[in-house]
């Protein structure tokens, strides 16, 4: 039990990274990966996030949404199939558990509020927060299962966007071409650090 | 601007009435289409399995439904190998029978990521003067994104490939998604899924990475998809679970001893 | 009324390109590029999601509480796109599998969530459909570009006709692999930065 977990959590961080392997959430993964600090403060905002949905709408899913879901409201419910509602719903507990971040960060750390700005509300329609979800219904993950790999797929992303954050650092000290400068460097950056990744493909413990 | 926590709340409430209210509709009102596309899709893809469509070739309902006349469908139980001619094929559900605990089983962890295995599954046979020409089974398994559903189709004599197809997944476009490409799925024709074993042999046929010989020369490999090896490795093991003894081994060993005996 | 429609439809196509310049909406430019028709397809329902959902929440901008926008927003967005799945699936049933988890992608597409926090909330609703329109163009710019590059060179077609004879057909192009796969979409992406960097040196970010 234990091993599968440990086995689901290295392919969440390495094997299917969210951002290299899958690239999902690469608008911030590529606009906040300036500065180390900034990058650590949004990849542990991610982690939390992803470790709280993604069990979250799987309880949504298992409980209301799936076909026979129902059934412990009334048995005549046994039949409606709501999955067509996932993406709203999916949505919806992502959307209120950013909001309570930002809250918390407001209050508690708003230096790092300050410096996450808009992107901070954009986590919401972070894709691979929404994806992470809808992955976790494809593979028909459980509760125990959904927690292990919404923490991985943070981790993982968090991970990369550190990483390239590191090597942006550095670059400062290089000399690029202007129109490189910043954006165009960064994609760059990324696709490499990618194949890299890819490294990882089908491993398996 | 600020409004009163009341205001917020009924403005919320509005809101989720008209676009639930939108969805629904638009959900409901457009079902039937969707589950006929579906339906038909699904039949389509049975003949271009069968070989007795084209991948290109658009069809009518009319000509799809004509095209499936000499085309049987039965429904086998998976464990014995029994037909089971009591179940009705026009309205058993395949997919449904495999996720209810009642009509299905659990499995565990296996190569393919198959995790219900249903008591029986709907196969199609097509007959040609009496005797079986060719057998299509539904496989289905895990790739990268998604679970991959589709038939392959044997010779009669049960071994010889005659065709694959995948009528749902939800794989990348142009990497894994070029399961749908032809010139892959013509890859497939005339290789070998047992080989000499007959009886109880496990299946052999794989999918490798980089290219295959001839179906002459190396008749238990399939190429595989350049980038996508998830999905490619995805296909092999669900292939093989398919054929082997959790899926239609059994009902392949009651066909073997059914024609020679 | 001319002039700053004209601003709004043409300024996202390369002086405020979403994906060039506002960072956004980078996910699906990545993964629906590798084949020119569902980068076309991909495009029309994005222009629909963005045009529509700059429509209504210019509509209501006036009423909607600010400490609830985020998620109104949302749920417009995500009804969109809800619908549009479904009319992709009655109508056009062959490509709507094609494109699979990436219609779902949409509602998270920033561009979309972007220009109603940046535009529609701040402007009339006639003057928000024609920002959509041209975002959403800016964005289709961006993606056919990408795919044309991929799949022509990547395997030798355009919109699923051969164009480049391939080896594996008989030809003489050996597909160049790399630009299949998701990597190749960045650097495509990344040299076509700094191209119009070139050409628009306002947009060069400061040291």
């Amino acid at each position: 039990m234990l091993e599968s977990y440990l086995n689901l959590a290295v392919k969440s961080i390495f094997v299917e990274n969210m951002a290299l392997a899958f690239f999902l959430g690469i608008c911030s993964f590529v606009a906040v990966s300036r500065k180390v600090e900034t990058a650590i403060g949004l990849g542990s905002a991610v982690v939390f996030v992803l470790t709280v949905t993604v069990p979250l709408n799987n309880l949504v899913y298992m409980y209301l949404l799936k076909p026979g879901a129902l059934a412990w409201l009334d048995p005549g419910l046994a039949d409606q199939d709501l999955t067509f509602l996932g993406f709203l719903t999916y949505i919806g507990t992502i959307a209120a558990t950013v909001q309570i971040v930002e809250m918390t960060l407001d209050r508690f750390f708003p230096a790092l509020y300050n410096a996450l700005g808009v992107f901070l509300p954009l986590i919401a329609v972070n894709c691979a927060i929404l994806g992470a979800s809808l992955f976790m219904v494809e593979r028909n993950y459980d509760l125990g299962e959904s927690i292990v790999f919404g923490f991985g797929s943070g981790v993982g992303w968090a991970l990369a966007i550190v990483a390239l954050a590191g090597i942006r650092e550095r670059l400062r000290y290089s000399n690029i071409p202007a129109g490189l400068r910043g954006l165009g460097i960064t994609f760059l950056l990324t696709g490499l650090m990618a194949m890299g990744f890819m490294a990882f493909a089908g491993i398996q413990l | 601007m600020q409004r009163s926590a009341s205001y917020s709340i009924l403005f919320a409430a509005v809101v989720c009435l008209v676009c639930a209210v939108l969805v629904s509709v638009s959900a409901v009102s457009l079902k039937t289409r969707q589950d006929d596309n579906a339906f038909l899709d699904k039949q389509r893809n049975v003949l271009i399995a069968a070989g007795l469509a084209g991948e290109d070739e658009v069809l009518s309902r009319e000509e799809i439904q004509e095209r499936f006349g000499p085309i049987e469908s039965v429904v086998v139980d998976l464990r014995s190998g029994e037909e089971r001619s009591d179940v009705d094929p026009q309205t058993f559900d395949q997919r449904k029978a495999t996720s209810d605990p009642q009509t299905s089983r659990a499995m565990p962890n296996n190569p393919a990521g198959i995790q219900r295995v249903p008591h029986q599954a709907l196969v199609y046979r097509l007959v040609e003067n009496g005797e079986l020409g060719l057998l299509i089974l539904p496989i289905e398994g895990k790739g990268l994104w998604s679970t991959l559903y589709g038939f392959i189709a044997l010779d009669a004599d049960l071994d010889t490939i005659r065709g694959i197809t995948f009528y749902e997944h939800k794989e990348t476009p142009g990497l894994g998604g070029e399961v749908d490409n032809p010139r892959w799925k013509a890859l497939w024709l005339g290789r070998r899924a047992f080989g000499e074993g007959g009886e109880g042999a496990e299946p052999r046929i794989e999918v490798i990475r980089g290219q295959a010989g001839s179906p002459a020369e190396d008749p238990y490999r399939v190429d595989g998809l350049s980038g996508a090896t998830m999905t490619s490795r995805g296909v092999g093991r669900l292939v093989r679970f398919w054929l082997g003894d959790e899926g239609f081994a059994p009902y392949l060993d009651t066909l073997r001893t059914g024609s020679r005996g | 009324m001319a002039n700053p429609a004209r601003e709004a439809l043409l300024d996202p196509l390369f002086n405020n390109n979403p994906i060039a310049l506002q960072v956004l909406g980078i996910c699906s430019a990545l993964a629906v590029t590798t084949k020119m028709d569902t980068a076309v397809v991909m495009s029309i329902a994005v222009i629909s999601v963005l045009t529509l959902s700059n429509f209504f929440v210019s509509l209501i901008r006036n009423q909607i509480p600010t400490n609830i926008r985020i998620i109104i927003q949302l749920t417009i967005i995500a009804s969109l796109v809800i619908v549009t799945d479904q009319i992709l699936k009655a109508y056009v049933y062959e490509i709507s599998k094609q494109l699979s988890v990436f219609v779902g992608l949409i509602i998270t597409n920033c561009i979309i969530m972007g220009r109603a926090e940046a535009f529609a909330m701040q402007n009339p609703p006639a003057l928000s459909i024609i920002d959509g329109l041209g975002n959403g163009l800016g964005y289709a710019l961006i993606l056919m570009m990408t795919a044309a590059i991929r799949e022509v060179f990547g395997s030798g077609r355009f919109f699923g006709i051969p164009v480049l004879p391939v080896v594996s057909d008989g030809g003489w192009y050996t597909p160049n692999g790399l630009l299949v796969l998701s990597p190749g979409a960045f650097f495509i992406i990344g040299f076509f930065i700094w191209a119009l960097r070139v050409w628009k040196p306002d947009q060069v970010e400061a040291e």
